[in-house]
């Protein structure tokens, strides 16, 4: 039978085949857990009295949320997780080691893994033709222990997309529009199957973004097909050989299909409190903002730096607005460096955060006052996320908040590029 | 059979409205963590729901963080089971992996404040308050055995595997 993506590396994974409703067990080619699931996560699998990891080097613990720990009881979790790796001998990324989603696409993932990740926007992997995705403490806890776990192999929706953007616009515009139109629960135990000629124009990181927003729409994975851009993005990681094309069947079946053509793309805004709450970044002109947020797993690539940094070079951020960033892992902040694009950011008068989460779950590091608002580059903006339900939550690219910082409102990108 | 009382609540509810990441740090502290449930939603929750009560809710409850958090707290305040017309993936398998059932039924005609029973082995829900009877659908077998043993671990504890 004609597979489509998810139905085709699931296939791979277990004795038989995968149609969308089996339910299959799956080996499991990469398991991880961050920093606020990954004790829990060692305690079940203390509880479970299991002896050992089903695999070291496909077990990986995040340093991210809390990065460095705020308090000692962060500190004591972080304790916890250390100890874990020491004793079972597990892939560790310390303080200071990037965003999960970001460190697993540079250096782990592969087209057609299976991932599984004790975080929600595991589905960032997707991009790179892998079935990613989220789970709670607990089931990632047995995969631990014996690398494999239970899944129901979803029905796909086709996003067949065509044309390419406009300047200003790009794949965080497209992904909000997306999810603006089917709902935050539009996909509920879906796939969302990325695919037509628009594709050549995404770029990896415009991918990666994409499938990172994925599950705002309830989606349990969102899938690229391996082409000739994920070759190049890892062959310039240094990981040809993790290469495989990877694409679905011509008469795989789909539950529908969407077609989007990304020339008709406009900048977009999710409003507080919900992602699926999308206006064109224009009818917000005049909305006042007293922090920009620019980084997460989202948007806090080297390309979103590259955007922000083009936008503010040689101007400042206005004087009633603060400007955060965060680059999403050393590599990202390395190459930012490198291109000059954080001592533009700082000549602008932005904070640069450490590598990790930051702002973006309101732990510590950007929480906003009460009744501020905040336009950011993330994939949240339920109420509370930055850290106080008296705040408000605007998510948009890169671009946006850049023009954004400058005007101290809610602006489209395209006023302040001219473009 | 399971009685209790319905606190109904909306659309939507996230796991931020559960248990928001400010409270990460007590994350290890789980009866601290329990006093926070739902807080960012109704304030009063916490001090108000017995053991037994249901949470009501509209549809895509659970929706956000993987945290398993959520639904644990939701479980150590007492709630009995999760009634919604749906729930957000991850959120349905971190309750089902903890023990805690969730029922996907028509929640509009039950009342915050109305006296529920549901039988999980015949799949209704009676509201002695208005006098309704709701049924909800069944759960995928998977989840149902996963269930059946009180949750993932004591499942896998027992099976060594997973037996489907
Ligand atoms: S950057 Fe934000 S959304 Fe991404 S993993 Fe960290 S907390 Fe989660």
């Amino acid at each position: 039978m004609a597979k489509t993506l998810a139905e085709k590396i699931l296939t791979q994974k277990p004795a038989g085949d995968a149609c969308a409703g089996n339910i299959v067990i799956s080996r499991v080619d990469l398991a991880f857990v961050q920093d606020t699931t990954g004790p829990l996560t060692v305690r079940q699998f203390q509880a479970g009295k299991f002896q050992r990891l089903a695999d070291p080097k496909k077990t990986a613990l995040f340093f991210d949320h809390a990065s460095p720990s705020p308090n000692r009881q962060l500190s004591n979790d972080h304790q916890l997780l250390r100890q874990f790796a020491k004793e079972t001998g597990c892939l560790k990324y310390d303080v200071g080691s990037g965003v999960c989603h970001q460190v697993v696409a540079e250096a782990l993932a592969k087209p057609g893994d299976v991932v599984v990740g004790a975080d929600s926007h595991t589905v960032t992997a997707g991009a790179l033709g892998a079935f990613a995705t989220g789970m709670g403490s607990s089931d990632v806890a047995i995969v631990f222990a014996l690398g494999k776990t239970w899944l129901r192999v979803p029905k796909s929706i086709k996003i067949n997309l065509r044309g390419k953007f406009r300047p200003g616009v790009g794949a965080k515009d497209l992904v909000l529009h997306l999810i603006g139109s089917i709902g935050a629960d539009g996909a509920t135990y879906k796939a969302l199957e990325f695919g037509g000629e628009g594709l050549k124009n995404l770029s990896m990181s415009d991918r990666f973004t994409v499938a990172n927003m994925a599950v705002e729409a309830g989606a349990k994975v969102g899938l690229f097909p391996s082409d000739k851009v994920t070759q190049e993005y890892l062959k310039a990681q240094g990981r040809e050989k993790d290469f495989q094309p990877l694409s679905p069947d011509k008469d795989a079946s789909y539950e529908k299909t969407i077609a989007i053509n990304l020339g008709a793309i406009e900048p977009m805004v999710a409003k507080p409190h919900q992602v699926d709450n999308t206006v064109p970044a224009k009818e917000l002109k005049g909305t006042k903002i007293e922090q920009v947020f620019i980084g997460t797993c989202t948007n806090g690539r080297l390309e979103d730096l590259a955007i922000a940094a083009n936008i503010l070079k040689g101007k400042k951020h206005h004087p009633d607005t603060r400007l955060i960033v965060a680059p999403a892992s050393p590599q990202v902040l390395l190459e930012a460096i490198a291109a000059g694009y954080i001592k533009t950011l700082v000549e602008a008068g932005a904070v640069i955060l450490p590598p990790g989460c930051g702002a973006c779950l309101g732990l510590h590091q950007g929480v906003l006052a009460d009744g501020e608002s905040c336009l950011s580059t993330a994939n949240r903006n339920f109420k509370g996320r930055m850290g106080n339900p008296e705040a408000f939550i605007y998510l948009g690219s890169p671009a946006t908040a850049a023009a954004s910082a400058i005007k101290g409102e809610i602006s489209d990108p395209r006023e302040v590029t001219g473009a | 059979m399971l009685k209790g009382r319905a606190f109904k609540f909306g659309d939507n509810i996230s796991t931020d409205h559960i248990i928001p990441g400010r409270f990460a740090p007590l994350r290890s502290n789980l009866p601290e963590l329990a006093k926070h449930v739902l807080e960012d939603a109704d304030p009063t929750f916490a001090s108000r729901v017995k053991k037994g009560d249901f949470i009501v809710a509209g549809s895509n409850f659970g929706l956000g963080s993987s945290r398993e958090h959520a639904p644990l707290v939701i479980k150590m305040a007492g709630v009995s089971a999760v009634l919604a017309k749906s729930v957000a993936r991850i959120f349905f398998r971190n309750a089902i992996n903890l023990g805690l059932p969730v029922l996907i039924c028509d929640t509009d005609g039950i009342n915050d404040g109305d006296e529920l029973e549901v039988d999980l082995a015949k799949g209704t829900v009676y509201d002695k308050t208005n006098g309704q009877q709701l049924t909800f659908g069944k759960l995928p077998e998977v989840m149902l055995k996963i269930l059946g043993e009180g949750g993932l671990l004591p499942y896998i504890r027992k099976h060594g595997d997973f037996k489907l």
